[in-house]
């Protein structure tokens, strides 16, 4: 465990050695939410709200939903690929640990990181450009922090997922750029589930990408009141024990089927 | 002559060495053609929900997004620059390069092609064409031609401005993220400009013009006779961009004196 809790702290030293390469990032999400908030302003026009979402609730989903990324999203999938690769992956299942438990610890490290370097300072940036409300209760941030350790396990099984899948397309750039446009559309980061119709929303409570981003942002905004809450936090438990049997599945898999290319 | 073959040899070279790995270059196209799904999907969900979106009904909208892809398609098969700084100075890769018979700039293109994004034109022209015919617009001959050149002049504002800031780099090779921010940046081209504040119309106008990608040019093709003035700019906003690329380049390949060792 200990040995798990120290690789944690090693990747949140590196990305703080390389801290200023953040500092852009928290622009770029900046202008990602700056573009979406005047995109969803013309969408309202006068309209008081849209799905049980007010204008204001809707820059502050959006302001969420970036921020949030800012933990969950990592690359370890990426990570995974090049470590196949060029053949490290070999080296590092004959060391004392589960390799996919190192890339979650790494993946924790980075989230850790990034929650206090980016998401925080990003937040109150943006809260002071655009009309972005925190008076959320005590128990909403409660919840809200609860479903986004949630949203990341979701986000980092399907990674772990798509770097396994390397074994089996030896170059999955494609695949993983693939992922990357599905999860931004399917898990609520660029539009609330709610929006879609709803043979759309129906075949989406049966996929795991809601969990990451729609859940934690629909409760900060409180679109999500009482039981809905509850019932939300199940779904991602779900996904969240689900997901580790596909994981098992293809790095036994794999494991077998391991071509080391090159290295 | 000369930088035409060897345009088609680098183009076919690029070719095979795409088919070797097949499976996944097809997931790569479909992974193109999935992101560009996306941003329709979502033009079409919002517009579930209102009817106009800054006074432009949906299909103008996803006109407009079919016109962007075409430019894009085009900059980012044959522009592919984003990386220029680690790629060539950091490694030092740009003696190679200036030791080649061909202009340092056109070099690069040709290394840096990536033939698949084409797809994407083909991709804005069957939106386009969907949009069309929802709209009932009529287009005559010279539509065609006039097409052709606002693609080229879009081009070019990207290639323009991707350039230049690729130029940081004779100057400066220490990390700078601007690329990706322009990334980000270009997205607002695609919608409606009236729709952003006055400081963001300036700058998506004539600091970094990607509404000449977009929304400025396809107006033209929408008969919104209000924007017309800024629709004929776009060839003139791409040639003076491109122009300033070009220059800001040669003068940085003349103070380039290498990444060390």
């Amino acid at each position: 465990m200990s040995m798990y809790i120290e690789m944690i702290r090693v990747r949140f030293l590196m990305m703080l050695a390389y801290r200023t390469n953040y500092y852009s990032g928290i622009l770029i999400y900046s202008i990602n939410i700056g573009a979406y908030y005047f995109l969803w302003s013309a969408i309202y026009g006068g309209k008081e709200q849209i799905q049980g979402l007010s204008v204001a609730q809707m820059t502050t989903y959006v302001a969420v939903a970036w921020m949030a990324r800012a933990f969950y999203y990592n690359n370890i999938d990426r990570e995974i690929a090049a470590e196949i690769k060029d053949g490290k992956v070999a080296i590092e299942m004959i060391r004392p640990y589960n390799y996919l438990g190192m890339k979650t610890m790494q993946a924790l490290g980075e989230g850790v990181f990034r929650l206090l370097f980016f998401s925080v300072p990003g937040m109150i940036i943006v809260a002071l450009i655009f009309p972005v409300r925190f008076d959320a209760s005590l128990t909403t941030w409660l919840f809200f922090f609860i479903s986004l350790v949630f949203s990341f396990i979701v986000n980092t099984h399907i990674n772990l997922l798509t770097g396994i899948m390397t074994f089996f397309l030896f170059n999955n750039s494609g695949l993983i750029r693939a992922k990357r446009v599905v999860i931004d559309l399917f898990s609520g980061l660029l539009l609330p589930i709610s929006f879609y119709p709803d043979w759309a929303q129906t075949l989406m409570s049966y996929l795991p990408f809601q969990a990451i981003s729609y859940v934690p942002s629909m409760i900060f905004t409180g679109g999500f009141v009482g039981q809905e809450i509850y019932k939300a936090l199940l779904s991602q438990v779900f996904w969240v024990v689900i997901l580790l049997i596909p994981i098992r599945l293809l790095w036994s898999l794999a494991k077998k089927h391991l071509i080391i290319q090159g290295g | 002559m000369f930088y035409l073959s060897l345009f088609f040899q680098y183009a076919s070279q690029y070719l095979k060495t795409r088919l070797t790995y097949r499976a996944d270059t097809i997931i790569e196209i479909l992974s193109d053609l999935l992101f560009q799904a996306v941003n329709l999907i979502f033009i079409v969900i919002v517009f579930r929900h209102t009817a106009f979106l800054g006074g432009w009904n949906r299909d103008e909208i996803i006109f407009i997004y079919g016109f962007f892809l075409v430019p894009y398609a085009i900059f980012s098969s044959f522009f592919n620059i984003w990386d220029f700084n680690d790629r060539y100075i950091v490694k030092g890769e740009m003696d190679r390069i200036l030791t080649r018979p061909v202009h340092s700039l056109f070099q690069i293109i040709l290394e840096r092609i990536e033939l698949e994004s084409l797809f994407g034109a083909i991709t804005g022209l069957l939106v386009m064409g969907y949009a069309i015919m929802n709209l009932d617009i009529t287009l005559a001959w010279y539509d065609v031609l006039i097409f052709i050149v606002m693609v080229i002049g879009g081009a070019f504002i990207y290639a323009g401005i991707f350039i230049s800031i690729a130029t940081i780099g004779f100057w400066s090779d220490s990390r700078t993220d601007i690329m990706p921010m322009m990334y980000n940046i270009s997205n607002y081209g695609r919608y409606p400009i009236n729709i952003y504040n006055k400081v963001i119309q300036f700058v998506l106008t004539w600091i970094l013009p990607f509404a000449f990608v977009g929304v400025y040019p396809a107006s033209y093709f929408l008969n919104r006779e209000e924007w017309y003035g800024y629709a004929f700019f776009t060839p003139v906003m791409g040639i003076l961009f491109f122009g300033i690329a070009i220059l800001l380049w040669n003068a940085g390949v003349k103070r380039y004196r290498g990444a060390g060792n």
